[in-house]
């Protein structure tokens, strides 16, 4: 899948928190077109490198271009250049608990000014269909939905622009097991319709191997290893096969021993 | 434990948490004055804090104007100055009474909601949400509700003006006996456009220190609901302090002899 051109590019990235270091030196490159997974354990440093990728936190050190700008140290108006292209569906979806079903969904529509409220509505219950939502639900509250809907329409959300990066945040975490494949299809699903790249985050082995053509785990700040899913059983990495085994013996809880 | 550096490290949080409210206050006041505004958000904050709070405001103003009337006559009467009720009462009430009455009430009220709504939206990735769709939470959240507490405060106060003296006029007609055309003569003759107005700008003081508080200590919650409570607590009560320690400083700027 890989064209080459690389979408994301992480380079000798640092984050510390007070004596808490927890990106260190880490780089990974995600090509146009790919659905890089990156696995490890909780506390391992999965979400803040998605926030400093986002622009949520500022690395103290390194460098994160995406489309080969860089994005580290820019302002509010770079950001939002770079956020118009980018779609999010975060681990409790992130739903405005203010707004209905719909405007959360057209919310980025309103923002951008791209559309007006009336064809806003209306592409939004677009997107709602295509995660499997009715009309019924775009006038509810986020409060009355269960965490699957939830998660569709945090989904029909990260889509309603038609990123060109969409990230996703623990997808899966918090669903029951039927929930949790219906939303990977949906993920799936999406992503190829819109030609996305893709950038998710899992401790769930099952999803990443589901929605991701390539892995990396993250382990002591830094990725220890990348490789095609088709790769992962047989990586030969003590760390990634302890992981995926869910093992209580190796080298990550030896780690956390001396810690 | 060596106490100066107990000392020591008070001393740097307490410099660093005023550097923080002073950052967030200018960042803040930029982007109230900065397009784009978001004018749907800033009606339903003008509803939500001048429009629902005139119920507490109104009660908090009626029942002071009538107490202020009751003590001061009781007082006055002991040097035969009774007729002096009329002039305590509208001084006391546009001067102090209503825009301190009513920056605590609504500080209680507006503060405290401010505080948990933004907080939980903080410690539930609304905020994150927000800024990944390209959307400042300060132009967003913060904004329209510091524009409408600096606006709805004065109003608020101003409706606790007249209610407040209304008050008084009440138990000083149908209770304490007074004239009513006198009592009322003596209320319009003693009161001076700067007492309204002094009342006024403290109003609009105490509302961005409201707002303010209440959208500081959300913004900074952290910790789940723990810390949406005491995000909430601590906004009603460094706004409570700040309106009376404000409340003496601009009292000192308008009157002091």
């Amino acid at each position: 899948m890989s064209l080459g051109f690389s979408k994301i590019s992480i380079k000798n990235v640092h984050k510390a928190f007070g004596e808490n270091i927890v990106l260190d030196g880490l780089n990974l490159e995600i090509q146009k077109g790919q659905s890089m997974v990156i696995i490890g354990a909780s506390g391992t440093g999965k979400s803040v490198l998605l926030k400093n990728i986002i622009g949520l936190l500022q690395p103290d050190q390194g460098s994160i271009k995406i489309n080969g700008e860089e994005t580290v140290g820019i302002g509010w108006n770079g950001k939002q250049k770079f956020l118009k292209k980018v779609g999010m569906l975060f681990q409790n979806a992130g739903l405005f608990d203010s707004l209905t079903v719909w405007e959360n969904v057209a919310f980025p529509l309103l923002q951008n000014k791209s559309f007006d409220r009336k064809h806003a509505q209306r592409k939004a219950l677009e997107k709602l269909s295509e995660v499997g939502l009715t009309s019924d639900t775009a006038n509810l509250m986020p409060a009355e939905l269960s965490g699957g809907m939830k998660k569709r329409v945090g989904l029909a959300r990260a889509i309603v622009t038609d990123p060109e990066i969409i990230f996703f945040d623990e997808p899966t975490t918090g669903l029951d097991p039927i929930m949790g494949e219906i939303i990977n299809e949906l993920i799936i699903e999406k992503v190829q319709q819109l030609g996305a790249t893709t950038l998710s985050i899992t401790h769930d082995i099952s999803s990443a191997k589901k929605i991701g053509n390539k892995i990396a785990m993250i382990y002591g700040g830094k990725i220890i290893w990348v490789g095609e899913v088709s790769e992962l059983n047989s990586s030969g990495n003590k760390y990634v096969d302890q992981f995926i085994q869910g093992s209580a013996e190796g080298p990550i809880q030896m780690d956390f021993k001396h810690c | 434990m060596n106490p100066f550096a107990s000392i020591g490290r008070t001393v740097i949080a307490f410099a660093n948490h005023i550097g923080r409210i002073t950052i967030f206050t200018s960042r803040s006041l930029y982007h109230c004055f900065t397009p784009p505004f978001y004018w749907r958000l800033l009606i339903r904050q003008i509803i939500e804090i001048g429009f629902y709070s005139l119920p507490v405001v109104g009660m908090t103003a009626i029942f002071t104007g009538m107490v202020l009337a009751l003590q001061s006559y009781t007082g006055f009467a002991r040097f035969n100055a009774e007729g002096a009720v009329a002039g305590v009462v509208v001084l006391s009430i546009t001067r102090e009474l209503a825009p301190v009455l009513a920056g605590l009430m609504v500080s209680g009220r507006i503060g405290a909601a401010m505080a948990a709504e933004i907080g939980t939206m903080s410690v539930t990735e609304q905020l994150d949400a927000l800024k990944t769709l390209s959307t400042n939470p300060f132009k967003y959240l913060i904004a329209p509700r510091i524009i409408a507490g600096i606006l709805m405060l004065p109003i608020l106060v101003l409706v606790a003006d007249i209610v407040g003296v209304f008050g008084g006029y009440l138990i000083s007609i149908y209770k304490l006996g007074f004239n009513s055309t006198i009592y009322l003569e003596r209320t319009w003759e003693i009161l001076e456009p700067i007492d309204v107005i002094s009342g006024l700008v403290k109003a609009s003081v105490f509302g961005l220190i409201i707002s303010l508080m209440g959208c500081f200590h959300g913004y900074h919650s952290r910790g789940g609901a723990q810390g949406v409570g005491a995000a909430t607590t601590n906004a009603v009560v460094s706004a409570s302090v700040l309106i009376l320690a404000s409340n003496y400083v601009i009292t000192e700027l308008y009157f002091a002899i």
